[in-house]
């Protein structure tokens, strides 16, 4: 282990020292880095239900588990991974340790408020963890918690659907946090116009967490007042409408999807330029795009719904407004792309990862359209091609992004960096099982093969095997690339304030940053945060 | 190293933001009624008229009588008068009380009289019958919920002001707690004529 310098930043400097100093804390770096552990580690439970399930379906019939157990794993796989992972994972973690660095800013408006969201945060999980294992049993309903089965079904749903409205809570109140610190914190100098790609998109995260966040809240509350008052209103016999329990879910969890997606976009958008050393291509189209596609975003709720059951003029209507989502997506693909033309590209692990978001983010958009197409999704809803078009945006979108997050900010976090040689190893693993994995999947799915289904016929098996064995791949990059990181902060070379050579404002300070950030003096900004010129990368 | 900063303007957008968030909260009851309501036109004219309007009406003189006195009150600390902010933010805090007392009457005879969710009278009337009730019980149960945390809030803003730690010069802790009180009203100016008076 190589201490050439006892400098540990925001680590050691603090009011309080030990544990407290920590679970007291209001320091964002303190809260991003709580949130980070907190958040791998649940990535990483849920990955391992993940591969459980893979497992499950190498063969037709039951092979290691019963199909109560298959239902469960597949429901918390999906609670933990949506609200515990996803949905937090670039917007509390780094959105807390990056954001308010890059605007110039000591910290976040409401430095307690995020305090608070953090607990949110851990009793959620708490509680979604103790749903597993009380009451009746894991649920079984899928994360999407669809009546009439969640009000019937005799396993712990109230707990789990009380975990998510807490969860939801924690997300309100980042949201909110963010909104106002990027209004009212910015740095002298620091306009909207030189504001970093990856604030704009967490604006954009922002906003919808704010606006949408809230109709999953009254959702979820109504169907555990159904459970436990039989209140009826998603009761067709008692009056109610369960059609209407899928609009009102999906008025949340589609704008969700961009709460997911958005920050890894952002994360991608500081990688590239970095690594090309070019200005990202048309800065305001990038931001724009941010915000058109968290409000297009907004209104195509129902494409979940084109087999449930409405009017063929409202599913019309909703495939168009999907095909507007393309849009502003297609031109941040083409931007980024532009960027990296004729630029000096160098391909570091975070280029690597983001190379790989880019490719496989295009694969799953292009899917996605299949599915908002209205007369191919009546062929491909419930299929297993959804639960692959899904994980290539979730997974090898916004996935890939938090591991290019990690490995560009990590050594800026803990002053350390970590070994190239088995990063990029990592990185093919990851790429390549990733692929045969879910590329697997989606053509078992045109297939016909149903989604959530514990058995199948024997005509998939060959698919499912193939899946099965990518699920292998991807776990083994998985452990190398974890094992990697956590060997290379704990004892990895000590770099400076700049390995990469990036122009924002967080590489301007030293790393680890120091508790107060920019020291006695307030920062002014004199430049855009793709401004290369005079920025040298530090030798590590 | 002091990060401590104050900005009030910033502390009123958040609050406004939350608010934001609550009137979307309640929205999603407000959906499920305008739906039903396309569905059991008759139905809800029906149910509606079972609920006693004198009740509504009191509770809503109530309400927005509290609404002016945390106004005046939030005028009084601009103006250094401490004992009378105090005094309207308690009588803020009484009317709030009257309110929730009032409300429980209301819910007791209809209670009695065996209109509750999952109740088997309230079966016997019908499935229109039945959602208005439920909704009735749930977006009322809801704001009750929020007049309870509004006026918590305002016992607590109270207590700091009468330890000087909100003044005439830092008072937007009141002024939120004030925003957050008139949107507990607000929604009930809307859940009123949707549930008492206009079928």
């Amino acid at each position: 282990m190589s201490q050439t310098s006892t400098y540990t930043g925001f680590w050691k400097e603090s009011p309080r020292s030990g544990i407290l100093g920590w679970l007291l804390s209001t320091d964002h770096k303190r809260i991003g880095i709580m949130y980070l552990g907190c958040i791998v580690t649940m990535f990483l439970v849920a990955v391992c239900l993940g591969l459980a399930i893979r497992l499950e379906l190498i063969a037709p019939g039951p092979t290691i588990m019963g199909p109560q157990t298959y239902n469960a794993t597949f429901t918390v796989h999906g609670i933990i991974m949506i609200f515990l992972f996803i949905i937090p994972s670039i917007p509390a973690a780094f959105g807390n340790l990056i954001m308010p660095i890059q605007i110039g800013a000591r910290d976040v408006s409401f430095p307690k408020l995020n305090l608070l969201s953090w607990y949110f945060y851990v009793i959620g999980a708490i509680l979604a963890l103790l749903a597993i294992f009380s009451g009746g049993g894991a649920p079984d309903t899928g994360w999407t918690f669809y009546v009439p089965f969640s009000t019937q079904t005799t396993t712990n749903v109230n707990l789990a659907a009380f975990a998510a409205f807490m969860l939801g809570f924690s997300s309100i109140l980042t949201g909110i946090n963010f909104v106002t610190t990027i209004h009212r914190l910015r740095a002298e100098g620091m306009g909207w116009g030189r504001l970093p790609l990856f604030v704009w998109t967490l604006y954009a995260t922002a906003w919808i967490q704010v606006l949408a966040t809230p109709m999953l809240g009254i959702t979820l509350v109504l169907v555990i007042l159904e459970r436990t008052f039989g209140a009826g209103l998603f009761d067709a016999a008692r009056g109610g409408d369960p059609i209407l329990f899928q609009h009102l879910f999906w008025i949340y969890s589609h704008p969700a999807v961009y709460i997911m997606i958005l920050p890894g976009m952002g994360v991608i958008s500081e990688v590239i330029p970095t690594f090309a050393r070019k200005p990202l291509f048309g800065y305001w189209a990038m931001a724009l795009s941010s915000l058109a596609i968290a409000f297009a975003g907004s209104l195509v709720w129902a494409h979940h719904m084109y087999a449930s059951g409405m009017s063929d003029f409202a599913v019309l209507v909703f495939s168009f407004l999907t095909f507007i989502v393309a849009i502003p997506s297609a031109i941040k693909i083409f931007n980024w792309i532009s960027t990296l033309y004729k630029g000096s590209i160098q391909l570091a692990p975070p280029m690597l990862h983001s190379l790989a978001f880019i490719f496989n983010f295009a694969i799953g958009g292009l899917g996605g359209l299949a599915l908002g197409a209205a007369a191919a999704d009546i062929h491909l809803h419930d299929t297993t091609f959804v639960v692959g078009h899904f994980h290539y945006t979730m997974f090898g979108g916004t996935g890939f992004a938090f591991f290019a997050a990690l490995h560009y900010w990590l050594p800026k976090f803990t002053g350390r960096m970590y070994q190239h040689k088995p990063a990029l190893v990592a990185w093919a693993l990851l790429f390549v099982g990733f692929n045969i994995t879910y590329m697997s999947m989606q053509a078992v799915g045109i297939q016909g093969m149903p989604r959530r289904y514990y058995d199948y016929l024997p005509e998939f098996t060959t698919l499912n095997q193939v899946a099965t064995f990518g699920s292998w791949i991807l776990a083994v990059g998985l452990v190398m690339m974890f094992v990697n990181l956590f060997l290379g902060c704990r004892a990895g070379d000590p770099v400076g304030k700049n390995p990469w050579g990036a122009a924002t404002l967080e590489w301007d300070i030293p790393s680890p940053p120091p508790m107060d950030n920019f020291g006695p003096k307030d920062p002014v900004v004199s430049k855009g945060p793709y401004d290369y010129k005079g920025v040298v990368a530090d030798e590590y | 190293m002091s990060i401590e900063h104050r900005d009030d303007t910033g502390a009123r957008f958040g609050m406004w933001l939350f608010l934001y968030t609550e009137v979307i909260l309640f929205s999603g009851l407000f959906i499920i009624y305008a739906v039903s309501l396309t569905n059991y036109p008759a139905e809800f004219s029906q149910a509606s008229n079972k609920l006693n309007v004198y009740f509504g009406g009191a509770n809503t003189i109530v309400l927005l009588t509290s609404s002016l006195t945390i106004a005046l009150a939030i005028s009084a600390i601009q103006m250094g008068r401490k004992k009378q902010c105090l005094q309207l933010c308690w009588v803020t805090i009484a009317l709030a009380i009257v309110f929730l007392i009032n409300k429980y009457f209301e819910w007791s005879a209809e209670i009695s009289h065996g209109i509750y969710p999952g109740s088997e009278h309230l079966a016997e009337m019908g499935a229109g019958i039945t959602v208005f009730f439920n909704l009735y019980y749930f977006t009322a149960g809801l704001h009750g919920l929020h007049v309870l945390i509004g006026a918590t809030l305002i016992a607590v803003v109270a207590v700091m002001t009468a330890k000087d730690k909100v003044t005439s010069d830092r008072y937007t802790l009141l002024e939120n707690s004030a925003l957050y009180w008139h949107l507990v009203d607000l929604v009930w100016i809307f859940l009123f004529p949707l549930y008492y008076l206009i079928l």
